[in-house]
């Protein structure tokens, strides 16, 4: 029942992107166009996303360390 | 500067012979209305008064949310992207051309067929075109049947199956009193003058087609709007497009709503007088208009101008809205100007015994100089009316294009105008008339109302029987045609180049003739598919047409 109403859900969704892109109103073949343009750009922000954000994330998240007082273990370790 | 502050203030301090000049100095409601500071000196500015109103006039549009308007945009981006796709694959060959194109040895002429609402027929309406002109076969009443047809090639070419839709319940006609019968007293007469005079005049009113019925009708029909005399014509387009360049000529200017008819911007601009366009329904744009046109008369030659037309409509066909009748009348007797007023949806419709938007508003007809309407709305027939003094009627008589040349109302015609338009004076005896009238009054309120507790857009006066609820996308404009068909419910759908392009919208009409259960039907059916295709924009934020922002107004030219 719960899996029934989340498809009727998701249908609806795709029913709102559908009027929303004008998807609606276009030919078979268009749609195919469109999606296929439309997924490939998702598909390539989320490789995009998948290669680059762990890379940024860490540097910012060592950029962050080095921000706020853990300066002291860098310098420990230095010394070291 | 200086200058037309003089000249307004000589204009102020003329006596005004305005009938509603005693409540005029009244209620002052709102900002916008500022006296000049000295009390000794007479206030000329009265506009947007609310003591001119004899009734609330209540009227709204509500703000088009950001975030639709954004969305719109970028599905007709998405569109526009596609069309000029198919654009290019036409050109190449590789899809078939299915619009129309130059000839061979034509191509390198001037194109005939290739500007931006072309491209706009081609690619973006023809996707959507099977929401329009779809051929009914019955009369149509508050119920009609439809014909199906199927379109294999998306809507290039259409086909018959041969099957009929019955009982579609119809909220796109203009049958305000349901006068559009296939029974009843009106047929009965018409059936009647049909056996004796036929169905063709064959001639126009100066010659051989000026029968007693058309006589009778205009007699009947100054006598319904308490006018001197009126004239009759078979054509309610015609009865603008021709009668505005009868009247008006060059030297003369036309002031004009910007969202007036098709048929009274085709007039204005046949006339060859000059044509300013005041803001919709916004009185401060229409004095200043006003102002500048007596201050500054023609360009470059400064001679005054002939005469000044004011051409409105009753209700705005588009908008739901109803003219601001007693603050124009009030500006035209101030400017010494004229005022043409078409009644083509008001007439029969407001009022309280359907005298259209003069006794709505509870002025004088007298006080319109040309009150034109037409008799396909309301009285369930065709063609329309001019009415006014008799000199302008006499004047109308020998000049207009449509007096001389246009064939003459048909017989049958007339006697449905005539025996309706008895049935709503109340001269036939019953108070049938009058009970549509307040039919149509009950409905249009019960209707709106409804409406926008459901959450939708809607534009308009609250009396209005015109009822524009708002879609914006183009993709929905299709859609809630589609599915309300779906539903058995005929209603219209409007779009660029009728409206805005972003403010596109389904009109409904109320009748007379609908009952309560059809409404009640037509509303859940709203409500469904308005879940459905998410149409329930109203966040109940409305802005009252005086709010609207303006560019500049006349006081404050005058403070300076």
């Amino acid at each position: 029942m719960d899996i029934k109403s989340m498809k009727n859900y998701l249908y609806w969704l795709y029913c709102q992107f559908e009027l929303i892109t004008c998807s609606y109103l276009m030919e078979p073949w268009e749609k195919v166009l469109f999606y296929t343009f439309n997924v490939s750009m998702l598909v390539m922000v989320a490789y995009t996303a998948y290669i680059f954000f762990p890379v940024h994330i860490s540097t910012a998240f060592q950029f962050c360390l080095h921000l706020f007082g853990s300066q002291h273990e860098n310098t420990v370790s230095v010394v070291k | 500067m200086e200058r037309p502050e003089r000249a307004a203030a000589a204009l102020g301090a003329q006596p005004r012979a305005n009938g509603c000049s005693g409540a005029a100095h009244g209620g002052l409601r709102n900002g916008y209305v500022r006296g000049l500071p000295a009390p000794d000196t007479q206030i000329n500015h009265i506009v947007h008064n609310g003591g001119l109103y004899k009734r609330p006039f209540n009227e709204a549009f509500e703000e088009t949310p950001m975030l639709v308007a954004v969305l719109t945009y970028v599905g007709y981006g998405v569109l526009t992207l596609f069309g000029y796709l198919r654009d290019f694959m036409r050109q190449w060959k590789i899809e078939k051309c299915q619009n129309a194109i130059e000839r061979e040895e034509q191509k390198d002429f001037v194109p005939l067929y290739q500007d931006f609402e072309n491209f706009y027929t081609r690619n973006l309406y023809m996707r959507i075109r099977d929401t329009w002109n779809r051929p009914i076969c019955s009369v149509p009443g508050a119920k009609v049947d439809m014909m199906e047809r199927v379109s294999h090639d998306y809507n290039w070419t259409f086909t018959y199956t041969g099957r009929v839709i019955k009982g579609v319940i119809n909220m796109g006609s203009y049958n305000y009193l349901g006068f559009a019968q296939n029974d009843g007293t009106c047929q009965q007469a018409a059936a009647k003058v049909l056996s004796r005079y036929g169905a063709g005049v064959c001639s126009s009113r100066q010659e051989m087609g000026n029968l007693d019925k058309h006589e009778e009708l205009e007699k009947l029909v100054a006598r319904f709007l308490g006018v001197e005399s009126a004239m009759a014509y078979g054509m309610g387009f015609a009865t603008n497009s021709m009668n505005i360049p009868a009247l008006v000529g060059k030297g003369c200017l036309i002031l004009s709503d910007e969202l007036n008819h098709a048929s009274l911007v085709l007039g204005a601009r046949l006339s060859g007088a000059a044509i300013r366009i005041f803001k919709h329904n916004n009185m401060q744009s229409l004095e200043k208009l006003l102002k500048d046109a007596i201050v500054h008369g023609q360009p470059r030659t400064r001679r005054p101008w002939k005469k000044i037309l004011i051409l409105v409509e009753g209700i705005y066909s588009m908008e739901g809205s109803i003219v601001r009748l007693p603050e124009v009348i009030a500006l035209k007797k101030k400017y010494k100007s004229y005022l043409y007023l078409d009644e083509a949806h008001s007439i029969g419709a407001l009022g309280p015994t359907g005298r259209g938007v003069v006794e709505y508003f509870g002025l004088n007809p007298e006080d319109v100089d040309v009150m034109m309407g037409t008799f396909t709305k309301s009285f369930g027939a065709a063609g329309g009316y001019i009415g006014g003094k008799k000199e302008l009627i006499d004047y109308l008589r020998t000049h207009s294009h449509s007096a001389v040349y246009a064939t003459s109302l048909s017989p049958p015609v007339v006697e449905q105008i005539i025996t309706s338009m008895k049935c709503i004076m109340g001269e036939d005896g019953t108070t049938f008339g009058r009970e549509c009238v307040q039919q149509l009054a009950e409905n249009t309120r019960y209707f709106r109302r409804r409406l926008k507790e459901m959450g939708f857009i809607i534009y308009g006066n609250e009396d209005s029987p015109v009822v524009p609820l708002m879609l914006y996308m183009p993709a929905k404009i299709g859609a809630f045609g589609r599915e309300m068909l779906k539903r058995n419910i005929g209603v219209v759908v409007v779009g660029f180049p009728a409206t805005p392009i972003i403010e596109s919208r389904a009109r409904f009409c109320l009748s007379a003739a609908h009952t309560k259960e059809m409404l009640d039907t037509a509303l859940k059916e709203i409500n469904e598919v308005g879940d459905l295709l998410q149409l329930k924009y109203s966040r109940h934020r409305l802005v009252p047409l005086l709010d609207r922002p303006f560019d500049e107004t006349t006081y404050e030219e005058t403070e300076d």
